[in-house]
């Protein structure tokens, strides 16, 4: 945590409330996303309890397991929600824009401009916590092996149709969150800790409530108080008033409600499976009004200009994963080969360089933590003084002087950008500390082609400039081989190393599924 | 004794007198090249201990290489490395036709190159179609397409470069011969890459764990003798940070001698002085106090004792040369853990009228070699270890950079500090444990310096 | 390691000094009578010692720098109860869901005489012995009154398959443990014994193994338990090859059994856990600071809750709130999923308002300053002219850097907050308008 986060916990704890950490949004929120609320059973893999689905604040759809460890009403519940969950993402992939995108022609190997689809908009699923997102990737990985009958008519324990397909996507969303600023699949956790330092600290930030709590008190009460209760506030039943943000469920829970109730329905006791959907639901609820209480919260903010940008970024790979489940592709692999590993790897990194680059210029708060760090100054314009290169065509290489508090980690030319107001990024470069304090910086670009700077590109004295040290959109990593070419160093090609089952063959399943 | 892996590592450094060290490292090297210019295998794999003739072996392995008419690439980690081999090749050989491959932005390397009559530069590879050798680093060679691959390639610190990074040049060569130190820091990742983690080409990973995971039957070799640290240095080096294949020093007690012209005037630096003097080690204790990273008085007491090194007229006398030379500030390098901590440590000296000495973080410093260097402890101050702190691989590094001396600067309280550190890691299946860990290196190298404590208040 | 070994000689844990080892199996120094005393008196007149087991050792490693915790576990004082009798409960507790998953994973493992077992240890240990079959696997009965009586019947067990020189499975075999001078008594799930008289310690989870990866905390949390499984079984080891002149190796890689994927089928990974075993040996000695965190208290302290007959505590809260005061505690949000007493810590931590509350890595450049009122009065800048006039020495001072950057910060964030409309700044008011 750098200090200037660390300075706004210090101000929630002595206001009681949560201080702000941006002036701006820094991530997409549709208008219309989809809020999963789940829980799961404690001790078992992927053996979901129950969510809360849907788009509608006030009319969530329950969808509940009586009996988790009973693999007929498990695929049950899994069918129900992906009859929920794929018409929401199949919404987004008929209506397209077409983008020009330059590819190379297999048959002359050229980069030659073809025109492709891009959705106009995507799916943004939402749910409470970080563990949420582990899960949602849990349940991906659990059904998209799963073969149905149409699939196979021969395969034993077929799953019903479109629970593997659901797998993809979940699966599909799962990665795309590790992707910095990626907004697909968004924890409501994240999003606020994001945007607000409470009085306390990142990890007690994981309990949806206890941040809510922070952020928006009741009227009257300090935030830390309102916090301890979401925290380990119990009805004189020994039950949580806020029950956790889940999937995980409170051993209380479990221990002095749920599992009577599940013994119930396993005898066949009458009403015993609308008691254990009533119980579900008593728990999920609270999560779900607060997750979209955080949705307020964060709507009230403007978005970061440059959010859009991120968000076509989501839309591109929204339709991607579209493109390769309509060609009938085989599910995710298990594990990634080793240039698939490095791609990701490279393209996260990027991700995150640009994410951290443009919350920065998006948003005076957090370029103020670029400035204390050292990797960015504010300041006003002395003095500009003509210069040139010296080149046989020379062009103009104005040096600017600059009064700044800023202290930024300088030496002999290091690179400098300047945001433009256009969106555009100047070039420039460190020269020396001018004499009497300020620094002199050399402008290398961004200035037109001709013999004398274009009009309004060179600051002038008393105007006020932003300079980093870092780039504003950092590019990518270089071109790795096809994963057909995995050199002998990496294992070599993936097919001759994978020897016996296929990639994407489904996960073994045993007769008495009970355990 | 045996590593883990079954490698079999040299016997202990004491007591065995008949211990030849330039016998041994000759043989050694004799066996790389064989393996190199002889073996059957794509790849064989060199660890060198700091100091131990990395430099020279690459250099060597490239002329022999070229020598027997075999054109090769090589591969190094950062322009400064490959300017430096290129500088080396033609040093030993000014007529050997060298390509210098580098990037298209302006001083992509360095200007002497210009100078040397058999080195070609290009920011083209088909600029250097011809020459014996072409030099660049791994970033330049990921952008670079070839038709026909090269037959033979040298990729120098093997250990820091990352595996996707190997990844995207390894198609450019049949085979290679990969060299580096693995006690140094490891390669990491700004994002998560957990997802990866026990895979045997995790991208995050160094280059020689996924080459070595795929081809684990690679001829290993290890460079046994460190021609850098001192006699008075390379056992606890060697006991703290590579524990499983031990090396020794090249020199013996008493062939290298550092000595000042002035005598201390008693205060705690001169003190430290005379024992890193003596011994080779000095610890420079200040009152134990939390501090931020930019601890004024420690960033003082470490720029004075640059100062009065080169105020007291120091001269070291080695086995390079029969006369003392002056210890001049090129030869004194002051290493800290952050970079905040360098640039306060540079304007300290500044202020004291020093220039010229190289003060860098450990990560910068890596590769380099000085005759005294100055080391601010990283947990110096700190009211926790991170994990940052504590990698094992950044205190091997400023440990390991001088020839003659090495004096810590640091606050009492370490040993507590590294006392109340957690130890609740988490363990990713399949992952091969790092071992020692950085506690146990740190609490060894704490106890060897505690027998060179001078306690001082500034 | 010479600073292990040095920092070791004071108990005999240490693996160098194994063979040699002929003390009883705890074989660390015996508390003296005056510490049993003393100890007695804090647990307060008739509570038995609550007896630590594997989980709460490995957990010690968790904040060693912790006095309070470690004169707590050292006297065997039941820090739950404390809790519950200062007002802030833990919220712990397990599911019965999952108790009965894991309960029926190992018996599953464990069905047919361990083959399941047995297959996957020879698979992942590569071992260079052949497979073990059925019958040539020795099943020893090891049941026993007590735990001394299990613990006996465990040693001879394991000495006797040892000298067999053929497979033996242990099933839940009871091992002892010195901490702070009493015996600890710990049961791994199962110790294999190999032909070559190698040991191998074998933990069942019932988290699951999901293409080869898992839970890392999980399996961290797993391997740190396992350490203190092996550093017990080396004292046996000791003893064993003392008796029967086989050198006896005990592996410092276990063997961690769990679900594979999403099935009820046990699939296995070897864990190396040498780390954890130096830190465990590390944390087991420094348990022996308890005579002198004991001595430092005040006279007549006691963490006695004077249980009525029903249980009850009837200590005044306030009273056993001082007592608990009178060592010192460290504090941090990290405490809150590993000690029973973390809530109460972290009430008092945060009335002090200790900067450790937000989270111990913030510590890093606040330098000296302790508590969010003295890094808020540094921050601000007139405040910060007066303390620098109070006070020329120590934290605070004015070329002290850790201010210097506080006031750069504080100054940053206020310019940037002022110059943006609205913002993330007015929760409550857009609440307000909804």
């Amino acid at each position: 945590m750098s200090l200037i986060q660390t300075l706004a916990r210090m101000e929630a704890v002595a206001s009681g409330r949560a201080a702000p950490l941006t002036t701006v949004r820094h991530r997409h929120l549709s208008e219309r996303p989809l809020v999963l609320v789940p829980m799961t059973t404690a001790g078992e893999a992927g053996a979901p309890l129950g969510v809360l689905v849907g788009t509608d604040r006030e009319k969530p759809q329950l969808l509940a397991v009586p009996q988790p460890r009973d693999r007929e009403l498990r695929f049950a519940f899994l069918a129900e929600l992906a009859e929920s969950v794929l018409p929401y993402v199949d919404g987004f992939a008929d209506a397209v824009e077409w983008e020009e995108r330059k590819e190379t022609d297999p048959e002359t190997g050229k980069r030659v401009a073809v025109q492709v689809e891009l959705c106009a908009d995507a799916p943004q699923l939402i749910v409470p916590s970080t563990a949420g997102i582990d899960f949602v990737r849990l349940l991906g990985r659990s059904m998209r092996f799963r073969r149905t009958a149409e699939q196979e008519p021969e395969t034993p324990y077929p799953a019903p149709p479109h629970v593997p397909l659901l797998g993809r996507w979940f699966t599909h969303f799962g990665e795309r969150s590790r992707v910095p600023g990626a907004s697909l699949l968004l924890a409501m956790t994240g999003l606020l800790s994001r945007h607000w330092a409470t009085g306390q600290s990142m990890l007690e930030d994981q309990h949806l409530g206890a941040l809510l709590a922070w952020i928006d008190p009741p009227p009257g009460e300090s935030g830390q108080v309102a916090a301890e209760r979401a925290e380990t506030g119990r009805d004189a039943d020994g039950q949580l008033l806020c029950p956790p943000a889940g999937p995980a469920t409170d051993p209380a829970f479990d221990n002095r409600l749920l599992s009577p109730a599940m013994a119930r329905y396993d005898a066949g006791l009458s009403g015993a499976e609308e008691e254990v959907r009533a119980l579900i639901e008593g728990q999920l609820r609270p999560t779900w009004d607060a997750v979209w209480q955080g949705l307020d919260l964060l709507r009230a903010l403007p978005p970061g200009a440059r959010v859009a940008d991120r968000w076509k970024r989501d839309r591109w790979s929204y339709t991607a994963h579209r493109d390769r489940v309509r060609a009938g592709e085989p599910p995710q692999p298990r594990r990634d080969d080793a240039v698939t590993a490095a791609q990701k790897l490279a393209s996260r990194e990027t991700a995150q360089a640009q994410l951290d680059a443009q919350e920065a210029l998006d948003d005076p708060l957090v370029m103020a933590g670029r400035r204390l760090s050292g990797e960015a100054m504010c300041g006003t314009v002395v003095h500009v003084e003509m210069a040139y290169s010296e080149s046989r065509r020379p062009t103009p290489r104005p040096l600017v002087t600059l009064r700044t508090e800023d202290r930024p980690q300088l030496s002999e030319n290091v690179k400098l950008y300047r945001p433009l107001p256009d969106g555009r990024t100047q070039p420039a470069e460190f020269v020396s500390y001018a004499a009497g304090g300020g620094l002199v910086v050399r402008l290398t670009g961004g200035m037109g082609r001709g013999k004398e700077p274009e009009p309004g590109s060179v600051p002038e004295a008393d105007d006020a400039v932003t300079w980093t040290l870092f780039e504003h959109s950092p590019r990518g990593g270089p071109e790795l081989p096809d994963p057909e070419d995995t050199p002998w160093t990496h294992g070599g090609p993936p097919a001759a190393a994978a020897a016996g089952a296929p990639a994407d063959a489904p996960d073994p399943v045993t007769a008495e599924d009970f355990l | 004794m045996t590593r883990p892996d079954g490698r079999t590592s040299l016997p202990a450094q004491r007591g065995e007198r008949s211990f030849d060290p330039a016998a041994a490292a000759a043989a050694a090297t004799d066996a790389i090249l064989h393996d190199t210019l002889h073996g059957t295998r794509r790849g064989v794999v060199v660890d060198s201990p700091p100091g131990a003739g990395k430099s020279t072996l690459v250099v060597r392995a490239a002329r022999e290489l070229a020598a027997a008419g075999r054109p090769l690439m090589v591969v190094a980690q950062t322009n400064a490395q490959v300017d430096d081999l290129v500088l080396r090749l033609a040093d030993k050989d000014p007529g050997l036709p060298v390509g210098r491959l580098h990037s298209s932005e302006a001083n992509a390397f360095d200007p002497a190159l210009a100078e040397l009559p058999s080195v070609r530069t290009s920011a083209k590879i088909a600029d250097l179609a011809g020459m014996d050798i072409v030099v660049s680093t791994a970033a330049k060679w990921a952008y670079t397409k070839v038709d026909t691959p090269w037959g033979h390639a040298i990729v120098d610190e093997a250990y820091q470069m990352r595996s996707d990074a190997l990844l995207s040049v390894a198609g450019l060569f049949e085979r290679a011969l990969f060299v580096g130190d693995p006690g140094q820091l490891d390669p990491f990742s700004v994002v998560g890459a957990d997802q990866w983690a026990g895979l045997a080409y995790d991208p995050s990973s160094s280059a020689v764990a996924t080459l070595l995971a795929h081809n684990p039957d690679l001829p290993q070799h290890r460079l046994p003798v460190s021609w850098r640290l001192p006699a008075s240095a390379a056992p606890l080096v060697s006991d703290a940070f590579y524990p499983y294949t031990r090396f020794r020093s090249g020199t013996d007690h008493g062939d290298r001698r550092l000595a000042f012209g002035v005598a201390g005037d008693g205060s705690g630096v001169d003190r430290v002085l005379d024992e890193a003097a003596e011994s080779g080690w000095g610890l420079l204790e200040l009152p134990a106090r939390h501090t931020p990273r930019t601890d004024p008085e420690a960033v003082r007491a470490t720029a004075l004792v640059v100062r009065r090194l080169l105020d007291r007229g120091g001269a070291a006398t080695s086995e390079n040369s029969p006369d003392p030379v002056p210890l001049t500030a090129d030869r004194i390098a002051v290493g800290t853990a952050h970079r905040d901590q360098a640039a306060a440590v540079r304007a300290a000296l500044s202020d004291l009228g020093v220039h010229g000495v190289t003060v860098d973080t450990a990560n910068r410093l890596q590769g380099r070699e000085f005759d005294v260097t100055v080391v601010l402890h990283p947990l110096s101050g700190r009211p926790d270890a991170t994990a940052f702190h504590l990698e094992t691989g950044r205190l091997c590094v400023l440990a390991s950079r001088h020839r003659h001396a090495c004096i810590v600067v640091c606050r009492e309280g370490v040993a507590e500090l590294l006392d109340e550190h957690p130890s609740t890691e988490p363990v990713q299946l399949g992952v091969t444990v790092k071992f020692p860990d950085g506690w146990e290196a740190n609490h060894a190298v704490l106890a060897h310096l505690a027998e060179h404590r001078v306690r001082w208040r500034p | 390691m010479s600073v292990l070994d040095a920092r070791l000689s004071r108990v005999n844990v240490s693996r160098d000094s194994r063979p040699a080892a002929a003390a009883p199996p705890a074989g660390q120094q015996t508390p003296t009578p005056s510490l049993r005393r003393r100890l007695t008196e804090l647990r307060g007149p008739g509570v038995r010692p609550r007896s630590l087991d594997a989980r709460a050792l490995a957990a010690l490693a968790a904040n060693p720098g912790c006095r309070r915790r470690a004169l707590l576990d050292g006297a065997g004082i039941d820090k739950g109860a404390l809790a519950q009798a200062l007002g802030s409960p833990a919220t712990y507790g397990q599911s019965q869901f999952a108790i009965m998953r894991g309960i029926t994973f190992e018996s599953r493992v464990k069905a047919d005489g361990g083959a399941a077992l047995m297959r996957l240890l020879h698979e992942r240990l590569r071992t260079d012995t052949a497979p073990p079959e059925g019958e040539e696997v020795a099943l020893p009965d090891l049941s026993a009154a007590g735990p001394e009586g299990r613990a006996a019947r465990t040693a001879l067990a394991l000495r006797e398959a040892t000298a067999a020189g053929g497979w033996a499975l242990l099933d839940h075999p009871m091992l002892a443990v010195e901490v702070a001078g009493s015996p600890v008594y710990v049961e791994p799930d199962a110790v294999v014994v190999h032909p070559d008289g190698s040991w191998t310690v074998v933990e069942i989870k019932s988290f699951p193994m999901i293409d080869g990866a898992a839970d890392a905390s999980k399996v961290g949390e797993a391997a740190r338990q396992a350490a203190v499984y092996v550093l017990a079984l080396e004292n046996v080891a000791g003893h064993v090859t003392a008796r029967t002149g086989r050198e006896v190796r005990v592996r410092d890689r276990v063997l961690l059994v769990c679900p594979k994927d999403f099935s009820n089928l046990p699939t296995a990974a070897a864990v190396d856990v040498r780390k954890q075993l130096a830190t465990t040996r590390r944390q087991l000695t420094r348990l022996t600071r308890v005579e002198e965190i004991a001595a430092s208290l005040p006279e007549g302290t006691t963490f006695d809750l004077r249980p009525a007959e029903d249980g009850r505590p009837t200590r005044p809260t306030g009273e056993l709130s001082e007592a608990v005061e009178t060592v010192g505690a460290a504090y941090s949000p990290e405490c809150l999923a590993s000690c029973e007493l973390a809530f109460h810590c972290r009430k008092r931590s945060r009335e002090q308002g200790a900067v450790e509350t937000l989270g111990r890595g913030v510590r890093g450049e606040l330098g000296g300053l302790r508590t969010v009122g003295e890094v808020l009065a540094a921050a601000a800048p007139e405040a910060a002219e007066e303390a620098a006039e109070d006070r020329a020495e120590g934290p605070g001072r004015p070329d002290d850097p850790a201010v210097l950057a506080l006031r750069r910060a504080a100054a940053l964030r206020a310019e940037a907050l002022a110059g943006a409309t609205g913002g993330a700044a007015r929760p409550a008011e857009e609440r307000a308008c909804r």
